[in-house]
């Protein structure tokens, strides 16, 4: 049937307007077009007009309430909470990567011995799953029936002497400092239980970190540096004031890739804690696969939904509009 | 010039035509071959046939195994596939199966707890009703009334129970229990004197689990039953149903009470790791439905002589159900197929070869005891005589979206013994009860 219409489109191409490379470039991008345009937009709509039905239970029921749904998940301690751990999620796991993958890249850009073996090393990570990094991870960070019969990382520690470094891991309940604040029905700090999740995403996600300011650093031409050190600066003052500023590009681009996968992140956490315990590591990820097909509660499920798209949104399109900018500039 | 000009145009309209070609594949595959068996084949000339459940730990996956190998002798050619998802209490099981449901491709027969969660299945269209099945196949007759009362709804039957857990047992490490002299302790009082005469001796009074995320709420609700009775406990799932009465924050005291004497790791350990805790005799008690029988089992283990049972504290002389059933899928690609199945469910020889190793007891009155090993026949005794009353968490006595929030309530509660906290969420929750 859609190649009847692709056939028929064929005159068009005789008209004045459409010369023959644009009714082919035409042509060409049809079908990838109309693909994202009914299998992304046609249901980011979906779920934005489900957002503000009533749907509960597994028909589906299309009366609309408004924005109820968000009203009622946003004064949810549960959600909260979610928000809470997203946001330290967020900031732990960008700054530890950008920091770490820094650092590796300073370090095997100094010309050591093996260095496409530690390259390897650093980046082998990111070829796994997040689901075999949480699986995996989650063994290690088990406490057991710590400190005298403890499993995995305390286990470790034990064995070699170091038993005073023994921790709740994952299980630990304490969120520091845990403020309440009156009207929000969950407590501000850091869920400690977050750190060990964040260890391993940080674990996955650094050495992909690492190969951009590796190659950011390979294409910082020598010439300035040796200007540089010809006026006297020292090493520490090229590092800051050449080499720190020229990769500003790439930080700004690892921090759109990275946060944009730490935002929607679900695969690491169902895995290594399933959110638990409690709350304390469930991020809005977790939430909307819960209300939606455990409860049944669609609608709530694609408010939430719409809510990580803003979020990503917030973050992604400040970028795409920097980007347009920088590029009309050259 | 031209005919490369009408080269690429060629070109053009051939990938075109692939990507179309691609893009509509998925859709149409699946009306073309859906009809192409069921109308006019019997079951027993071949086809396929997808069952869809969530067993896949050492005892259960066993018993569904067994009833497999009766299916393919009866149904010789039919090829079974086993569609299952890990994870207790069908949690992932039941997400895969809602998203193929919306999406309009049903296994032929999936694993469904008879009760509440029945029917949301049902309001939904998703179900074929099975009352003139049952008549035809004589289950009516043979399944008692307690249970055909909870798969019956809008004067319909909706699935064929294979089989009756029990949720209220306390299972626990002999060896431990005479070693210092104990006996299992039968009300919550004595289950605290026994719990501290263990932590005195430096092991874990009660193993708790957590990461399959129901394991608390479980625990929960033999405490709620403990306290409120087998006449009152029903009533707190009844619509409009009371939490603001006292005897809640009551059993959430005890339930912290009871937390505090289990590991700390509870939210790293699933149910099953639980059960091992006290196989290990790292642990003396765990409270867990019957299908810890199972596991044991599986593990090699022997009943009265590695663990003993006994009814959850305060649990005396009320049997906590919850049953595993299957029904016809609206749409199921292979609906002949999916009878015989559902009649192979049914029968006195299915529920023999499934519940022995699955570590239940038969959904009919008419099973043969001798089948069963000692704990089973003690479960098969309890439940004909026994006060029955139905498991919230595993969708016996309330809808999905309570249990969400019931189970959210108490998985928080475990994490940070709030009473007042469980107390205030419980209320909250009992808004789903519908």
């Amino acid at each position: 049937m859609q190649q009847a219409e692709t056939l028929s489109a064929r005159p068009a191409r005789r008209v004045r307007w459409m010369n023959r490379d644009r009714a082919i470039a035409l042509l060409m991008i049809a079908p990838s077009a109309l693909a994202i345009a009914v299998f992304v937009y046609g249901f980011i709509g979906w779920t934005a007009y489900i957002s503000m039905t009533d749907w509960r239970g597994l028909a589906i029921s299309t009366s609309f309430v408004g924005f109820d749904n968000y009203l009622t998940i946003f004064s949810t301690g549960r959600f909260q909470t979610n928000i809470r751990n997203l946001i330290v999620f967020t900031l732990f796991f960008l700054a530890s990567c950008l920091v770490i993958g820094l650092l590796l890249a300073v370090l095997v850009d100094a010309r050591i011995r093996f260095e496409g073996f530690f390259r390897s090393v650093y980046i082998f990570p990111m070829a796994l799953s997040f689901i075999v990094t949480g699986v995996v991870w989650q063994w290690l960070f088990a406490p057991g029936n710590w400190p005298n019969d403890p499993t995995g990382i305390n286990l470790l520690f034990k064995q070699s002497g170091l038993g005073f470094l023994q921790a709740a891991w994952t299980t630990d309940t304490n969120v520091v400092p845990g403020w309440r604040i009156e009207g929000l029905r969950t407590r501000i700090g850091i869920p400690m239980a977050m750190i060990p999740v964040v260890v391993a995403a940080v674990w996955q996600m650094s050495g992909f970190v690492m190969a951009m300011y590796l190659a950011g650093l390979r294409g910082i031409p020598d010439e300035i540096k040796e200007a540089a050190r010809v006026d006297g600066a020292t090493e520490w003052q090229v590092f800051r004031h050449i080499t720190l500023p020229m990769l500003q590009p790439i930080t700004l681009s690892a921090v759109i890739i990275l946060g944009h996968i730490s935002l929607k992140i679900f695969d690491l956490i169902i895995t290594m804690t399933g959110g638990a315990p409690g709350n304390n590591t469930e991020v809005p990820g977790l939430y909307m696969y819960e209300i939606t097909f455990k409860a049944n509660k669609f609608a709530e499920g694609a408010a939430v939904a719409m809510v990580m798209l803003v979020v990503v949104a917030l973050l992604v399109v400040p970028y795409l509009i920097y980007n347009r900018r920088t590029e009309v500039e050259r | 010039m031209l005919t490369t000009k009408w080269l690429k145009l060629f070109g053009v309209f051939s990938i075109l035509a692939l990507a179309l070609a691609a893009c509509g594949a998925p859709a149409p595959s699946q009306p073309t071959a859906a009809p192409a068996q069921p109308t006019t084949a019997p079951a027993q000339t071949g086809g396929k046939l997808e069952i869809f459940s969530w067993w896949t730990n050492a005892g259960e996956a066993d018993g569904l195994n067994a009833m497999f190998e009766l299916y393919k002798q009866q149904n010789p050619g039919v090829e079974i596939i086993n569609a299952t998802v890990a994870g207790g209490a069908g949690t992932n099981a039941k997400t895969v199966l809602k998203t193929r449901l919306q999406g309009g491709q049903p296994p032929d027969s999936w694993q469904v707890h008879a009760g509440k969660e029945l029917t949301s299945y049902v309001d939904a269209g998703q179900m074929v009703p099975l009352t003139q099945f049952f008549k035809e196949q004589g289950f009516d007759k043979v399944m008692p009334p307690k249970l055909l009362e909870q798969i019956t709804y809008k004067g319909e039957i909706w699935s064929v129970p294979v089989n009756i857990h029990r949720s209220n047992v306390l299972w626990y490490n002999i060896k431990i229990f005479q070693e210092n002299g104990l006996t299992p302790p039968k009300t919550i009082d004595d289950f605290f004197k026994v719990a501290e005469a263990l932590k005195a001796k430096g092991i874990i009074p009660l193993a708790v689990g957590g990461k399959d995320r129901f394991e608390t709420p479980h625990l929960f609700e033999s405490v709620l039953l403990a306290v409120f009775g087998p006449e009152d406990y029903p009533k707190l799932f009844q619509p409009g149903a009371d939490w603001s009465d006292p005897r809640v924050r009551q059993a959430a005291e005890i339930a912290k009470r009871m937390l505090e004497y289990s590991n700390s790791d509870r939210s790293s350990l699933g149910w099953a790791d639980a059960a091992q805790l006290v196989l290990d005799g790292k642990a003396a008690m765990t409270i867990m439905g019957d299908w810890a029988h199972g596991y044991f089992i599986g593990k090699g283990a022997k009943v009265g002589v590695d663990y003993g049972y006994a009814p959850a504290p305060g649990n005396e002389g009320v049997f906590m159900w919850l049953s595993d059933s299957f029904g016809l899928a609206k749409g199921a690609p292979n609906p002949e197929q999916a009878k015989a199945w559902l009649a192979l469910c049914g029968s006195r020889e299915g529920q023999d070869a499934f519940n022995p190793k699955k570590g239940s007891i038969p959904a009919r009155t008419d099973a043969d005891v001798s089948l069963y090993d000692e704990y089973l026949q003690y479960s098969i005794k309890a439940f004909s005589s026994e006060k029955l009353v139905p498991s919230v968490v595993h969708g016996a006595a309330a809808p999905e979206a309570y249990m969400t929030e019931y189970g959210n309530a108490l998985n928080v509660f475990a994490s940070d013994l709030d009473v007042d906290a469980v107390v205030e969420a419980l209320k909250d929750a009992a808004k789903d009860l519908k």
